[in-house]
Formats: structure tokens, sequence, C-alpha cells
């Protein structure tokens, strides 16, 4: 371990921190597709209600699409706006 | 591989340093594509008759549009909010549709869509302190239990953060996959498929988001008017 890069070492991990936080798309890609399976399980009832029961679908997916924009964003720091490769040269200053 | 915001020049005010970004820059492209399109319609206001036809049409069809839509979400006696909305969503449904014409989305960057969703947050709060008064206002924070305070106050901050991260998040993200598709260095992959991309992520996905922002808004400012 002696021979890796303290900044490569944050790099890499980063990346892979990336990666695991795109996992939370698991939740609203099922949430999103139950409340659609329902929606048209409301429509095949009452087709004469379809707009209403567009809107209130799309409006409640959107609400909960919202955990798996906060990953992307969180995936999209560590990416291209990594925070911690600030913190990582602020310490190597300290030190010297 | 390029879908940062970039500083196109620095302008001194005293001692601060202001940058002119691409986001700046882009939204005074669509800021000024709206002030033409009103200019167009006020001067021909003059020629509009009682048959439309043509222009006028069009014009009246996108009124009509929007004052249906801020009814059937905020209710009948609160249609005067459709002037207000009507111009946010055509604002922010051009952002979203400016990746088409090869510009960087002012939406994709958090400043525009946090000031947005602070425009937001303000007319919550303005039109609940309006209509409930001060007092019941503030206890409206404190209920169903005093403890609860914390949690209430947490959940009035969070609704800026999630509606400006929801518009920003689905267009930067949009940005950055066709970005990386466009990088791909084979050529015949850059024939007809990102054509598909682009009707998904900049028309589809642009145009829902525009919808749900401004939905969501409608009903936040809708449930703030409730007695």
């Amino acid at each position: 371990m002696e021979n890796i890069d303290g900044g490569a070492f944050i790099l890499g991990l980063s990346a892979l921190g990336a990666g695991i936080a795109m996992i939370a798309g698991l939740g609203p890609g099922i949430g999103q597709g139950f409340a659609a399976g329902k929606g048209a399980e409301a429509v095949g009832r009452q087709p004469a209600a379809q707009g209403d029961i567009r809107t209130t679908m799309l409006l409640g997916q959107a609400v909960s699409e919202t955990t798996g924009i906060y990953s992307l964003v969180i995936a999209i720091i560590l990416l291209f706006a990594n925070p911690l490769i600030g913190t990582y040269v602020k310490f190597l200053q300290q030190v010297k | 591989m390029d879908f940062h915001n970039h500083n196109l020049w620095a302008i001194h005010i005293g001692e601060h340093e202001f940058w002119i970004t691409n986001t700046i820059m882009n939204t005074w492209i669509i800021m000024g594509v709206l002030i033409l399109l009103a200019l167009a319609v006020r001067f021909s206001l003059k020629r509009f008759e009682s048959t439309p036809k043509g222009f006028q049409n069009a014009v009246e069809a996108l009124v009509e549009i929007f004052r249906n839509f801020t009814i059937s979400t905020m209710g009948e006696k609160n249609k005067r909010f459709s002037a207000y909305f009507g111009s946010i969503f055509l604002f922010i449904m051009l952002s979203n549709l400016s990746g088409l014409v090869g510009l960087r989305p002012p939406t994709a960057d958090l400043a525009t869509t946090l000031s947005l969703a602070l425009l937001t947050f303000v007319m919550i709060h303005y039109y609940g302190i309006k209509t409930k008064g001060i007092k019941a206002y503030l206890k409206g924070y404190f209920e169903p239990f005093a403890f609860l305070f914390p949690i209430n106050l947490m959940g009035e901050l969070a609704t800026p953060v999630s509606l400006s991260f929801r518009l920003f998040g689905n267009l930067l993200g949009g940005t950055i996959i066709m970005t990386l598709y466009y990088s791909i260095p084979f050529w015949p992959m850059k024939l007809g498929i990102p054509a598909a991309l682009h009707v998904y992520f900049d028309m589809f996905s642009g145009i829902l988001q525009t919808f749900i922002f401004v939905m969501l808004s409608m009903t936040f400012v809708a449930g703030a008017l409730e007695e």
C-alpha cells in the first residue's frame, strides 16, 4: 500500500463512491413503475378521468424521483467537482 | 468532453470581480427571444380581430392553455396566477429546449434553478402569511405537536432545495449523457442515434420537468392560499 499516491487513491475511491451512489436509482425506478401501473389500472377502471389521473401520477412520480436526483447530484459532485481533493491538498500543505 | 459552465469574461465593479458565464449568456439569449416574442404580440395587438386566424390564433391558444392549466391546478379564484406561472413555464421550457440548438441549457446550472425555486419559496410564505395572518401561520409550525417544530421547519426549507435539485439534476444528467455520447470516437455512431437521444433528453424530459416544476410550484402556492 505504501507505493499508492494519496491523491490517486482519493480519486479512485471517489469514482467507486459515485457508482455506489447511483444504486439509489433502483428505488425511484421501482416506485415510478409501480405508480405508472396503478395509473394504468385507474384509467382502465375510469377512462373518463384520464387527464386527472395523468397529472396526479406525474406529480407523485416527480416527488418520489427526488431521492434518485439527490444521488445523481452526489455522484456528479464526486466525479466533476470533488471537494475531497481540495481537503487533501490543504492537508498536505499543513503537513509540510 | 466539455459540459462545464465556462467563464467568458469578467466585469469589474469596484473591487469585486463578476464573471459572465455561459449560463448568463444563454439566459440573455433566451430572454431576448422571449422579449422579441412579447414585442411581436404587443405590436400585432392592434390588428387583432374578433375571429382569430394565424398568429392571433396561436397566441390566444397559448394564453388559454395556461389559464386552463392554472384553473385546474389552483382553482377558479386563483386564475390571476396564470400570468406569472405562464411566463415561468415559457422561460424554463425554452431553457430546456436550448440544448437542441447547441447552447448549454441555463437550467443545467444550480444558480438558475435555485433562484427560480426561491421565487416559489418566497411566494409560498408571503401568501401563507397574507391569507392566514402571522399568528396562525407561525402556529402551523407547531402542529400537530409543539416538539415537531424542527421537523416542520426542515420540511419547509427542503421545498426549494428539492424543487431546484430536481430540475438541475435532470438537465445536468441529460447534458452529461449527451456529451459522453458525442465523445465516442467511432464516427458512424454519431449518425441518427443522437437525434433519438435529443428527442428524449431535451424534448421529452425537458418539457416534462418544466411541467412538473410549474405544477409543483402551483400546488405549493395554492396550498398556502387555502384558508
